[in-house]
């Protein structure tokens, strides 16, 4: 099994209840006074961000303390070109340094792919270019059971740029693996090319697909496609597909609703939505830190990488929080 | 000059092997159980000869990239390769647009002596698009330039376009395309498919070939001048080139050897080894450039030999410069496609990769059938030898080959240019 978490097809159904499961026994953790895990002590994670990414990597970084990892934030603010270090060089300096787990966020789709090919230590893709961002899509999954259960049949609408969104690429297939219907709906110009053959439904007509929908999850509208014919504008976009009110009020009363931040309030999701009972947005952001926590230790806490191993580690059911 | 015996070669135009005296720069006899005082013998049991390969599209970096590929190190990968002369394309730095660099880069192909190098004009001034180069100047040039491309940029303004294409008619030039529509490919990074959408990579689609080709091949018609499309990559450029020529339109058409080979599933690695452009595109558009060579709609196998500097290819794939090598590789790549494929037997090898591009730049020392008198360009071949691919084995300057490790068909063992060996036994003479 993969030393890597590069997409989220690299996830079996097992590996992925398994990073699901011991998630929910470290997030009781968060409960307790001391909230640390001794389990990665004597081992370096790098946050290595060529984005600007306040929220990931602080989320990241949260994980990787409370498994006492040594925590190296690495920012390498805009591109490897424009700073003039290529990613090799970056590779290889991380490498000197001794990185157990390199923590990737970059513009370029495939980055992480390149990065696992040039290093020893584990690779962790934290957002690729328009590629994946498979943390994101378990933390989704994560959130998406607390509220309903196992997702076996469950209907997921995921709506907006899906054309350039490495959150919609990651949730479509680790919800197909974990055995959700997922349906993606967007104007024709944002879902890409051959979209029919991927492992979910597609729509042009979000009111067609809300009263079907048990999760609904916003995509972000970035700005720089408002300028580039993806649609006419703003205005036009919020009115055919985003999530207002009213058609909140079409769901099915159990639906929650969901967004990866950080939103445009009013384009695609309506202040009121995002602010509503429904929402577990803010819920998303607690439990990223838990479900990261999980992937640094299945990765990094053993000798191999556990993920993709049967049972669940039995340290961690008895573990004592911040025990030596 | 001494001269050269090789005897029990198969030639396309006999059925039995035969020998050849290659003496004075020509062939000087070809007839069994030849001798000749003094001439230098090579046995060629088992092997074929055919007339040297002439590549029309070849990236040799020089000037401006020589860390990449020189004159030198890009006519010895040729002569390796069996070619005995290649199109030299003009997007260098400085751009060649001017008779000053045009003859620059015929005179260090002259020096460097492994194959004859006819350079390619550019159409327009820097390859702006904006303003027809010096396109007469360098046609009365000492290197007689015939080919005009601003290759790697499209011609995309339609009235330049038309001006080149009409203007290039008073000295029998052709106007060669990178038919690559700019809008439809900003920033495209693979083959525009269901597969790029899951990998997150900029699509080029094939319209965006396709729509130039159209467009051109009406204003070839319509101004009646002389076009050539560089690599081909789809199945529709291949099916509007099928119509244009049915239409008695003057258009002629190459495919890359890696576009008759490879498919866009290679960039699931996110290896910019495979990124090249155009891209390398779907099975069905293998399969149909395949056919097009097979019935002669595309006319040419060409290199676009690109060579790059490592630190070019070993980035992030969107940072990666596009392309790769093809001279040493060719031929082998086309026996593994089209000749084991049973698509094209040795005479329809020489024809595509001789003959043809021969016909194409207008060089008349080169791509002529093996016969008394004929200039003495020619390569032989070893069909049934394999090899593996070593990058480091290369003559090429980079080591940017798609194929290492790769086991390939046929050996090129001996090249002359002009009776004298360029390759023996495989290595530079």
């Amino acid at each position: 099994m993969t030393r890597h978490l590069l997409s989220a097809a690299d996830l079996s159904r097992d590996d992925a209840l398994l990073i699901l499961d011991t998630a929910t026994e470290l997030a009781r953790l968060a409960d307790r006074p001391i909230k640390k895990l001794p389990t990665l002590r004597g081992r370096t994670i790098v946050n290595l961000f060529f984005e600007d990414s306040t929220r990931t990597r602080s989320s990241f970084e949260a994980a990787a303390k409370r498994l006492s990892a040594d925590v190296i934030n690495f920012s390498a603010k805009g591109s490897s070109v424009s700073k003039g270090e290529s990613l090799k060089d970056t590779a290889l300096t991380l490498e000197a340094m001794g990185a157990d787990g390199v923590v990737i966020r970059h513009e370029a789709s495939g980055a992480p792919h390149r990065l696992a090919g040039w290093i020893k230590g584990c690779v962790v893709n934290a957002g690729d270019g328009t590629h994946e961002h498979p943390t994101q899509a378990l933390l989704d999954a994560f959130t998406m059971r607390r509220h309903l259960g196992n997702l076996d049949g469950r209907r997921v609408a995921i709506v907006g740029d899906v054309l350039h969104s490495r959150v919609a690429r990651s949730n479509v297939l680790l919800l197909r693996t974990l055995g959700a219907d997922v349906t993606v709906v967007a104007p024709p110009t944002l879902l890409p090319v051959g979209i029919d053959g991927w492992s979910c439904a597609y729509s042009y007509d979000l009111d067609a697909v809300l009263p079907k929908t048990d999760v609904v999850m916003m995509l972000r509208v970035q700005r720089e496609r408002m300028n580039a014919s993806y649609f006419p504008n703003a205005r036009e976009y919020s009115r055919r597909y985003g999530l207002d009110a009213a058609r909140m009020a079409v769901l099915p009363d159990h639906a929650i609703v969901m967004h990866p931040g950080p939103m445009n309030r009013g384009m695609e999701i309506a202040a009121e939505v995002a602010d509503s009972e429904r929402s577990v947005i803010v819920e998303q952001v607690t439990n990223g830190v838990s479900v990261r926590m999980a992937v640094l230790y299945l990765l990094l806490g053993g000798s191999e990488s556990a993920i993709g191993m049967e049972p669940l580690p039995a340290e961690l059911t008895g573990a004592e929080g911040g025990a030596t | 000059m001494s001269s050269w015996l090789i005897r029990g070669a198969r030639i396309a135009e006999r059925a039995d092997p035969v020998d050849l005296l290659l003496d004075d720069g020509v062939v000087a006899a070809v007839e069994s159980g030849l001798s000749h005082r003094g001439a230098s013998v090579l046995e060629a049991d088992g092997l074929i000869a055919l007339p040297g390969l002439v590549d029309l599209h070849t990236h040799l970096r020089e000037p401006g990239r020589e860390d990449a590929e020189t004159v030198e190190t890009g006519t010895l990968a040729a002569a390796l390769g069996g070619f005995t002369a290649v199109h030299a394309m003009a997007n260098t730095d400085p751009v060649a647009d001017s008779a000053g660099v045009v003859e620059q880069v015929w005179l260090a192909g002259r020096d460097a002596g492994h194959c004859d190098v006819h350079p390619v004009g550019a159409v327009s001034v820097g390859l702006r698009g904006e303003q027809l180069a010096e396109l007469g100047a360098m046609a009365d040039s000492h290197a007689r330039v015939r080919v005009f491309s601003d290759d790697g940029k499209c011609v995309s303004d339609a009235l330049l376009m038309r001006r080149a294409l009409e203007y290039v008619k008073a000295f029998d030039g052709v106007v060669a395309q990178h038919a690559q529509e700019p809008r439809l490919t900003e920033d495209a990074q693979m083959n525009e498919s269901e597969l790029s959408g899951v990998l997150g990579l900029r699509g080029w689609p094939a319209v965006a070939e396709q729509a130039i080709i159209a467009r051109d091949i009406l204003l070839t018609e319509h101004v009646g001048s002389r076009l050539h499309i560089c690599h081909i990559s789809t199945a529709g450029s291949v099916e509007l080139v099928r119509w244009a020529k049915a239409r008695g339109v003057n258009v002629t058409a190459e495919v890359t050897p890696h576009h008759l080979l490879l498919t866009d599933e290679l960039a699931a690695t996110y290896d910019p080894l495979y990124k090249v452009n155009p891209p390398l595109r779907s099975r069905d558009d293998v399969e149909a450039v395949r056919q097009g060579l097979a019935d002669g709609t595309i006319d040419a196998v060409a290199t676009d030999h690109a060579p790059h500097a490592l630190e070019d290819k070993e980035t992030e794939w969107q940072a990666a410069a596009s392309g790769m090598l093809g001279l040493e590789t060719a031929l082998s790549v086309v026996a593994l496609a089209m000749v084991e494929t049973g698509l094209l037997d040795w005479a329809g090898v020489c024809d595509r990769m001789s003959t043809r591009p021969a016909r194409i730049g207008r060089l008349a020392g080169q791509g002529q059938p093996i016969a008394v008198g004929a200039p003495a360009n020619l390569v032989l071949i070893d069909p049934a030898a394999r090899r593996v691919v070593d990058p480091r084995a290369l003559a090429s300057k980079s080591r940017n080959t798609p194929y290492a490790g790769r086991e390939l068909p046929v050996r090129v063992v001996h090249t002359f240019l002009r009776a004298s060996p360029t390759v023996l036994d495989g290595k530079p003479a």
